[in-house]
């Protein structure tokens, strides 16, 4: 188990004050000027050095990321956009660090704005996080009355603005072209890629969209150096993460432990385990709703992180550990994450817009058993239809939990609409 | 796009900002460079609609458009994207219940049973009063929390059938608790207290967040 | 140039080129719903994809950048099996009401579905229904067909610059309307109908007339402006059915206006289809050796002074030639085609033509429209402006009264005596003129149809010539004519001879019993009450106010029902096609002219249209050359005098109703109450339907 020393968000369930002096006391905002002194190269690559990966879900290399801006700011300026539009469902970190320990997000803007070259950063916060929304504000105020944003921000030299904007509940926002477009004052419809934001983005101009914890964990990598985050971990999955542990447990927490962690361990430790105990999980979401669930026999011994998840055919997403025990009517709990994806389609390409609507309403029927057993097969044929063929990875998102029922719970479905013929000829038959 | 009425209701002919409201817009407009005011759009709409009783009037739209220089199209589009912006008369109390998986693992069916029990109205309605109004909505971003029950800005959380009904008495009686966790727990923390962090958990216990109120 | 292989086909495509612009080099055929060459790339139905070597996933061809050394494939499983699955997500929700909607047979979604769609469908669940949108009287919309493909937002944002369609909602419950269901107010609208890739927009005027493979199609050139836009005429029996654009990048590019696309109904109403003698006050129906016998005696016993001759806006070149040669031979000078009173003279070409060209508006950086509203006057010359505003690469500055072109426009003010300021280096855009590279004037008729119109239009030259408007391999002097058959009058000069009279002196003179004898050749848009003396010969299509004053009446041929040549505002010589006969007992005019001829002795000297145009090119070459705009010489145009103060106002006010046809249709009678007259029968109807 990390060791509480070794964690980055001290103030995580608001313990303590959120406010400034508490979180300089948490030590936040040290050294800040001597890390932007260092130079912008020096930031990037402490970040490359430290293996972080992006904690929005895609797990890109964040240091690497950043080096895709331009090196010289040319006519346009560039932007640091920051992605607190927490929606996928399972997820629920970014909160907690924008509500609790919110000076985190607002150095790690400063820092990395500098490293990417631009003087102002957005935060893009999903409107329903209204109260955090203004917590966030409020603490943003008080970094510009201590001088830590502004111009000659923290005494660095460099001016930098930062900027709140709430969106109004679009899960589709959390994509970061879709993202910009909100952030443009247009419908959240992703873009066409290529141009990458790093050369196209906020404005046309070179930016780059950042998750909240991606963000949040830069100033302390840099205070205890690369090598310590790097060491945390497993290989090439590395550092603490925050994980959101929800649905069947004893104790649903949000909790920040090492990268790596095995899922069992991290339900018993911090969750108080499987509700009814550990034989009676049926099965796993491990990253957020868009990965697909694994089968309680795949949960022993499994690390939560990036490379295992992967090879196991699901994913580690945002680390939004969704836990159901035997009880679960599984195909239902697939079928409204269905629903999901089918209200959040932006409607934008026909895969998407058609498949979403399309796939949920075959999965409610698979929930009562109203289908024929060929079905599966054609249901699984149109999640694969949708998939690659989208503006985005909703598409993708929308087919993965169905693609990953029907290969763990293939029998269920069947046995469903088995039951239900049976009944009906039964019924035909009295 | 969320409208919950299913009354008719009547457009007011026009809208305009208060002077406060068009002071805190121009605030608004003023966080994007210049000539991409249409930025402003999201929160110019979420302004109208705190000023209009909870919803937004085409009126409003138009004057959003004239603000900003662009097409009235161009707001109504976006007013009919996002589900935040409620294109119909709301209740005061407007419950938005999250269903999506980790709510619904959680109970968030009690939750639902409950509100329609009490209220008698459905998804989409508003009681005859205009107090309540509720809506299904989608993950809120709470989830260790679930069920979640959102009443206008305030998440209530860990909620299950019997606490919606005390909640929904309380309201009804011009009442608002605090919001946050119904049974009690430190915001996303395990029941029963942190496993981590325990230290600062234990010198700190009950002087908590004590500087800002419902988050 | 990068080099892209498409299935091992090495092609070169120009730097900024996309995959799918790569593919067609190579001979391959991309499906596609929401491409389109002349919108931006929207990339969302995703029938274009195309396996790029290296790439995970297919990419969307339309919107990939080509870049060097690119591996593309177009026929493999992947693709095919790409392609069948956005074809099955299309016709998902697409209603099989095939048998009924206008767009069959010329149907992108149902010739698609033909290549890449299954026989049979495996989405059971109940389709989308949608509620039809009310868009006006032009579009008709059945919304359940939509495929989203958003050609008609963009067309609407994009070319026509009327932002008011957009995409409400989201998701599966997307729709696409116009702001509040209000009639798409632009002069372009219906081209959203062609663009439409399902049977989504519709043409309501046509709704249920007709198969399109019932349809003989007539390419010709339309004449409902000067512009001279390149149509197809589709016609059954007798009948025109409808226009539609042809692709000509140099003119139309492929749209049409509104009044070109259905002024057409108009030429199945108020037709002239016997000829007519006044006989007792009251016109009678006789037979053509009458008529003819009547007019030719007429001209005999009128002295060659006393008979004047206007020829309208939408006659062909060949019956102007023909009546000017004819009225010549009995020597009359007063001739003139300029019936709108324009003072523009037969003088060099270059004053009188739109010199830069309609495509050359595309490298023009500067524009200053004179007295002109191109939006009313020639819609697709205002959207190749608008187009070129677009690129960021243009300015516009406008002298007359303020109006909304669809782009940005420095409004000087309405009078007149700007140009002097502009022409003494004194305006507020002098120093933007005197920069610009690529710099036009757009004179209207606006300006030039007053009575100091030539004063005006000399000091336009003077402009064109201190401003250096005239330069290396660019004309920047630039007449926008409002009347397809002005630039083919003034070539061959239909024009007052020596001592002659122009359309003003006709009218006055007749008024006065001057003029005892005047020949209309579908002259319309004058004051005919000033006719009521004189003895009216009108040779023309329609029972317009032409018609009303006349003593003899000969039944001639609308554009749709000859073959004709017009020449554009730019000077281009182009060929109309007969797509039906002249109705009843009507004839080619040429022909009528000819006939007269005869009765007269002085018989014209050709037999055939083939010997006309041969006479006609021999005496103006100008002619010879089809489809093209030979760069005119610079020359002295235009007449010192002395300005009027007055402001200067715009020709058009209603664009729909502008000559016999378009006052005889009926559905630019209902696009004048929609969009002119605002009135309250549009809303009623859309209550009507949506109640």
């Amino acid at each position: 188990m990390l060791k509480d020393e070794d964690r980055i968000f001290t103030n995580l369930y608001g313990i303590e004050s959120w406010q400034l002096a508490a979180a300089r006391k948490r030590g936040d905002w040290d050294q800040t000027k001597d890390f932007i002194a260092k130079g912008r190269d020096w930031i990037i690559d402490q970040v490359k050095e430290s293996g972080l990966r992006g904690r929005g879900g895609a797990g890109f290399p964040t240091g690497l990321k950043w080096s895709f801006m331009p090196k010289e700011i040319g006519a346009r300026p560039h932007y640091l956009v920051i992605n607190a539009d927490e929606s996928e469902p399972g997820t629920c970190k970014d909160r907690d660090i924008m509500r609790h320990d919110p000076q985190k997000l607002i150095e790690g803007a400063l820092i990395a704005s500098f490293a990417m070259g631009a003087h102002a950063a957005y935060i893009y916060i999903r409107g329903e996080f209204y109260n955090e929304a203004m917590r966030l504000q409020a603490a943003i105020d008080e970094a510009y009355d201590a001088g830590l944003l502004g111009k000659n921000a923290c005494g660095s030299g460099w001016d930098f603005d930062l900027y709140l904007h709430r969106g109004a509940g679009a899960y589709i926002c959390g994509e970061e072209t879709a993202l910009i477009e909100s952030l443009e004052g247009k419908k959240g419809m992703p873009r066409l890629k290529p141009p990458f934001p790093a050369a196209v983005g906020l404005y046309g101009c070179p930016s780059t969209v950042n998750n909240v914890e991606s963000i949040a964990v830069v100033p302390t990598i840099l205070r205890r150096g690369a090598p310590w985050f790097a060491g945390l971990g497993r290989p090439k999955n590395v550092g603490t993460k925050l994980f959101c542990i929800s649905g069947h447990v004893n104790k649903p927490c949000n909790v920040e432990e090492e990268m790596g962690i095995p899922l069992r361990e991290l339900l018993e430790k911090h969750a108080g385990g499987v509700r009814g105990g550990w034989d009676n999980l049926l099965a796993v979401i491990p990253g957020g709703s868009s990965v697909p669930v694994l089968p309680a026999e795949q949960c022993d011994d499994l690390y939560m992180d990036f490379d295992t998840l992967r090879e196991k055919r699901s994913g580690l997403g945002t680390a939004a550990v969704i836990v159901m025990d035997k009880s679960t009517d599984i195909v239902k709990a697939i079928a409204r994450l269905s629903y999901f994806y089918k209200h959040e389609s932006c409607g934008q390409c026909t895969p998407c817009r058609e498949g979403t609507g399309w796939m949920w309403r075959v999965m409610e029927r698979m929930v009562r058993g109203e289908a024929d057993i060929g079905e599966i097969d054609i249901l699984e044929d149109v999640t694969r239809q949708v998939e690659g063929h989208t503006i985005c990875a909703l598409g993708d998102a929308a087919a993965w939990p169905i693609q990953g029922l029907i290969r763990h719970f293939r029998p269920e479905m069947e046995r469903r609409i088995k039951t239900r013929r049976g009944s009906v000829t039964a019924k035909a038959a009295e | 796009m969320s409208g919950a009425s299913v009354q008719k209701f009547e457009q007011p002919a026009s809208f305009a900002f208060t002077p406060e409201n068009k002071a805190k817009a121009d605030k608004f407009i003023a966080k994007y460079p210049e000539g991409r005011q249409l930025s402003a759009v999201l929160p110019l709409l979420d302004l109208a609609q705190r000023q209009h009783d909870n919803w937004v009037p085409q009126a409003a739209m138009e004057h959003i458009a004239e603000i900003l220089g662009v097409a009235p199209m161009r707001v109504m589009e976006v007013a009919t994207f996002y589900t935040m912006f409620h294109l119909a008369p709301v209740g005061k109390h407007h419950l938005q219940l999250c269903t999506t998986t980790p709510c619904w693992l959680r109970g968030s069916d009690d939750v639902v049973s409950a509100c329609r029990k009490k209220l008698g109205i459905d998804f989409g309605q508003v009681t005859a009063d205009g107090q309540f109004s509720m809506v299904e909505v989608e993950c809120l971003g709470a989830c260790v929390n679930a069920p979640i029950l959102q009443v206008n800005d305030d998440f209530y959380e860990d909620m299950d059938g019997d606490s919606t009904v005390t909640l929904l008495d309380q309201l009804a009686r011009g009442e608002v608790p605090p919001a946050g966790s119904m049974i009690g727990r430190q915001t996303s923390a395990p029941d029963g207290g942190p496993t981590t962090l325990v230290k600062k958990a234990a010198t700190k216990a009950g002087a908590s967040d004590s500087d800002g109120a419902k988050v | 140039m990068p080099k892209v292989i498409v299935d091992g086909i090495e092609v070169d495509v120009p730097a900024g080129a996309t995959v799918l612009q790569a593919c067609e080099e190579a001979g391959k055929e991309i499906p596609r719903f929401c491409y389109h060459e002349r919108l931006s790339i929207a990339g969302n139905c995703r029938m274009c994809l195309v396996e790029m070597e290296k790439a995970p996933k297919p990419i969307a061809s339309c919107a990939f950048p080509a870049a060097d050394g690119m591996v593309i494939k177009t026929d493999t499983p992947l693709v095919k099996k790409a392609r069948n699955g956005v074809m099955e997500f299309l016709l998902a929700n697409h209603p099989l009401d095939c048998p009924i909607c206008d767009q069959g047979g010329e149907c992108d979604l149902q010739d698609q579905a033909m290549a890449y769609g299954a026989g049979s469908s495996r989405f059971l669940e109940n389709k989308r229904a949608v509620e039809d949108k009310y868009m006006g009287p032009l579009i008709n919309t059945i919304m359940t067909r939509c495929i989203h493909c958003t050609r008609c937002i963009r067309f609407a944002s994009e070319v026509a610059g009327v932002d008011d369609m957009g995409a409400l909602y989201r998701g599966e419950h997307m729709e696409i309307t116009t702001y509040l269901e209000g009639a798409l107010a632009s002069e372009l609208s219906a081209n959203v109908i062609d663009l439409c890739p399902v049977g989504a927009l519709t043409s309501k005027p046509y709704a249920f007339e007709a198969r399109p493979w019932e349809l003989k199609k007539t390419q010709s050139v339309d004449v409902m402006d000067a512009v001279g836009s390149a149509i197809r005429v589709d016609s059954r029996g007798s009948e025109v059915m409808r226009v539609l654009p042809r692709l000509n990048e140099a003119v139309n590019e492929e749209w049409i206006s509104d009044k070109t696309r259905y002024a057409c109904d108009g030429l199945l109403r108020q037709r002239l289809d016997t000829p007519y003698v006044r006989k007792n006050g009251k016109l009678q129906p006789v037979d053509w050796p009458e008529a003819l016998q009547t007019v030719a005696a007429r001209l005999r016993s009128t002295k060659a002074e006393k008979i004047g001759a206007i020829v309208g806006d939408t006659v062909d070149v060949e019956s102007m030639y023909a009546l000017k040669s004819l009225l010549q031979g009995l020597g009359v000078t007063s001739l003139d085609c300029r019936q709108d009173g324009t003072k523009l003279t037969a003088g060099p070409r270059s004053g009188y033509v739109f010199n830069s060209t309609i495509a050359g508006i595309e490298e023009a950086d500067f524009i200053l429209l004179v007295g002109t509203n191109p939006r009313l006057e020639a819609p697709l010359v205002n959207a190749r402006i608008r187009k070129r505003w677009l690129t960021g690469k243009l300015k516009v500055a406008a002298i007359g009264p303020v109006v909304d072109l669809t782009y940005p426009v420095t409004a000087l003010g309405d009078s007149p005596a700007l140009l002097a300021d502009l022409i003494a280096g004194k305006s507020e855009i002098s120093e933007a003129l005197a920069k610009a590279e690529r710099p036009m004037i757009i004179l209207g008729q606006g300006a030039l149809t007053r009575a100091d119109g030539a004063a005006i239009l000399a000091q336009a030259r003077a402009l064109t010539e201190k401003a250096s408007l005239v330069r290396d391999g660019w004309n920047g002097f630039n007449v926008l004519h409002t009347a397809a058959s002005r630039v083919g009058g003034l070539d061959i000069g239909f024009v007052p001879g020596a001592g002659g009279k122009d359309v003003a002196g006709i009218l006055a003179a007749a008024e006065a019993g001057e003029i005892e004898t005047v020949y209309l050749l579908a002259a319309d848009e004058i004051d005919t009450d000033k006719l009521k003396n004189a003895f009216v010969i009108y040779q023309g299509h329609h029972g317009d106010q032409g018609a009303h004053v006349a003593d003899v009446i000969l039944p001639g041929a609308a554009y749709t029902e000859k073959e004709g040549i017009y020449v554009n505002t730019e000077g281009r010589v182009q060929l109309g096609r007969m797509a039906v006969f002249p109705p009843g007992d009507a004839r080619e005019d040429w022909k009528i002219l000819r006939a007269l001829s005869e009765g007269l002795g002085k018989v014209l000297p050709f037999d055939t249209l083939a010997q006309l145009r041969q006479t006609l090119v021999a005496a103006y070459p100008v002619f010879a050359q089809v489809d093209h705009v030979e760069p005119a010489a610079w020359g002295a145009f235009g007449a010192e005098g002395s300005v009027d103060a007055a402001a200067f106002t715009y020709p058009i006010s209603n664009f729909y109703m502008t000559d016999p046809i378009s006052r005889a249709s009926v559905t630019m009678a209902k696009c004048t109450e929609a969009f002119v007259l605002n009135s309250a029968t549009e809303q009623t109807e859309k209550t009507g339907t949506h109640g």
